[in-house]
């Protein structure tokens, strides 16, 4: 494990030195996106309007100021479960090249075969902890679909964004399935002691 | 004749419970996760707490909010009997002052209807905040508990409707496999709620009200309270850690609360609270004077 920093938008090769428990600080430009961003983009088969190629995602609804036509500020800004969303993951890479999928909780195994094979990251973020990660953000660049509010589609431009852990990596490996497998093992331990 | 406007003060102290449960969590919560950083010895484990610490710290520093999932608002009124102020304008205040904060702070509205899915305005729609009630004899005050609850953890909330011969030991199971199964979604290390007994839409009932409770209060029933204890390192064997990326803190406490039930039911509902288990009380008095505090 050890601690790195890359900026976003990125490419496969960066992404593929990542490993599964590594630390990672993010630079340059982040894309928030929750539920029906992605509803929309999948089952309605409507183009995002930003591009998405080596993109950082960030499964966010943020909490924003509106100052003007299309200009938002921050207010709070933090990071929803991602679980909910994992069915997108292996047309997000596909169809548009992003590279990394950031939010919190972590992704089902599903996730793994996908981010293997067209080379992308799972960051784990501290769910939560937005009053930190809102700092972080240094502006709102450009928001479409507004009427999704506050599911939008945001382009943020971010500093030292993290910490991060990885997830899940581009080898087949996810600290979430190991977590769970042993805990499962534990169970049964522990139901026997019961 | 000096009228007071009791309805205009439980709105006010409701719009300041709201935003002050969001920016400011209880001490008792402080020292749970202070604690929590220096038991954890997993790498991530103590990424993650020390991130949780200086988050709280930034919301301080900043007055934000700690977390940005402002949550459905839930309340608990503790009713006096003499109290001047009916219920049903009681719960008018509650949403009125719900919808000011919303407006005024701003904070992000989470409210949708449940099938259109379309966004209802400043967190309040139809039944909602959602109020659990409690009418006290011989008293003539209000306590207000404002419990902003994020849907990461309330959508790890689970029912399991055990029989008579599962025992004790059929709860505990439940209880462990639930969190086990809710792995890093629900962001732990959190408050592991309990509600046993009753009925089934009852257990669920006792659970939130058990997740509301100060940390590491303990059930005054002490068969109830033995069961906490034993649930609460039980759960934190089971190495699923902060944010689920494994260690030793996976939970901050688990809290129980119970009903008699029939002699066939044995109900056992498990509702998550996340680390930033938020709350704020007011405590007001019939001639409207206000007190705030987290004392339950």
């Amino acid at each position: 494990m050890s601690s790195k920093r890359l900026t976003f938008p990125t490419t496969e090769e960066e992404v593929r030195k990542l490993h599964a428990g590594d630390e990672v600080l993010v630079d340059g430009h982040v894309i928030g996106l929750r539920d029906r961003t992605q509803i929309r983009i999948f089952d309605q088969g409507m183009q995002p309007p930003m591009d998405l190629n080596g993109a950082f995602l960030l499964h966010t609804a943020p909490g924003v100021r509106k100052l003007g036509p299309g200009k938002y500020e921050k207010v709070c800004i933090g990071t929803t479960t991602s679980a909910r969303m994992v069915r997108f993951t292996e047309g997000l890479g596909e169809q548009y090249g992003v590279r990394a999928i950031a939010g919190k909780g972590g992704l089902p195994d599903e996730a793994i075969e996908p981010m293997r094979r067209l080379g992308m990251v799972y960051f784990a973020i501290v769910g939560g902890a937005a009053a930190l990660e809102t700092t972080q953000i240094e502006e709102i660049e450009e928001v479409a679909w507004e009427e999704l509010m506050p599911e939008c589609l945001w382009k943020f431009r971010v500093k030292d964004f993290g910490p991060l852990t990885v997830g899940i990596d581009s080898h087949g490996n996810s600290l979430f399935h190991d977590v769970q497998e042993r805990a499962k093992k534990k169970l049964e331990e522990l139901n026997a002691r019961l | 004749m000096i009228t007071t406007d009791l309805e205009g003060i439980v709105e006010d102290a409701a719009a300041h419970l709201y935003v002050w449960a969001l920016k400011d969590i209880p001490q008792d919560l402080r020292d749970a996760l202070a604690d929590a950083a220096k038991r954890e010895t997993s790498v991530p484990g103590q990424r993650v707490l020390s991130t949780i610490l200086k988050n709280v710290q930034i919301a301080d520093d900043q007055q934000n909010l700690v977390c940005q999932d402002t949550g459905i608002a839930v309340y608990t009124c503790h009713v006096g009997e003499r109290f001047p102020l009916h219920p049903a304008r009681i719960y008018a205040a509650l949403k009125a002052g719900t919808e000011r904060a919303t407006i005024e702070h701003p904070l992000r509205s989470n409210a949708v209807h449940t099938i259109t899915r379309e966004n209802t305005g400043p967190n309040t729609g139809h039944r909602l905040p959602i109020v659990h009630w409690e009418f006290v004899p011989e008293w003539d005050g209000l306590d207000v508990k404002c419990v902003p609850k994020g849907s990461g953890s309330e959508n790890m909330s689970f029912l399991k409707m055990c029989i008579p011969a599962d025992g004790v030991k059929g709860i505990k199971q439940f209880v462990l496999e639930s969190i086990v199964g809710a792995g890093g979604k629900p962001c732990p290390p959190g408050i592991v709620g309990v509600g046993i007994g009753g009925s089934a839409d009852y257990a669920m009932y006792l659970a939130k009200e058990a997740i509301a409770r100060p940390v590491g209060t303990r059930n005054p029933d002490p068969h109830v309270a033995k069961l906490e204890e034993e649930l609460f390192e039980l759960l934190n064997e089971t190495g699923i850690g902060p944010m689920g990326l494994g260690g030793d803190v996976t939970v901050l406490q688990c809290h129980v609360e119970h009903a008699d039930t029939h002699m066939t039911l044995n109900p056992v509902a498990v509702n998550y609270q996340c680390w930033a288990a938020r709350r704020a009380t007011a405590h007001i008095g019939s001639g409207g004077e206000v007190e705030f505090d987290r004392e339950f």
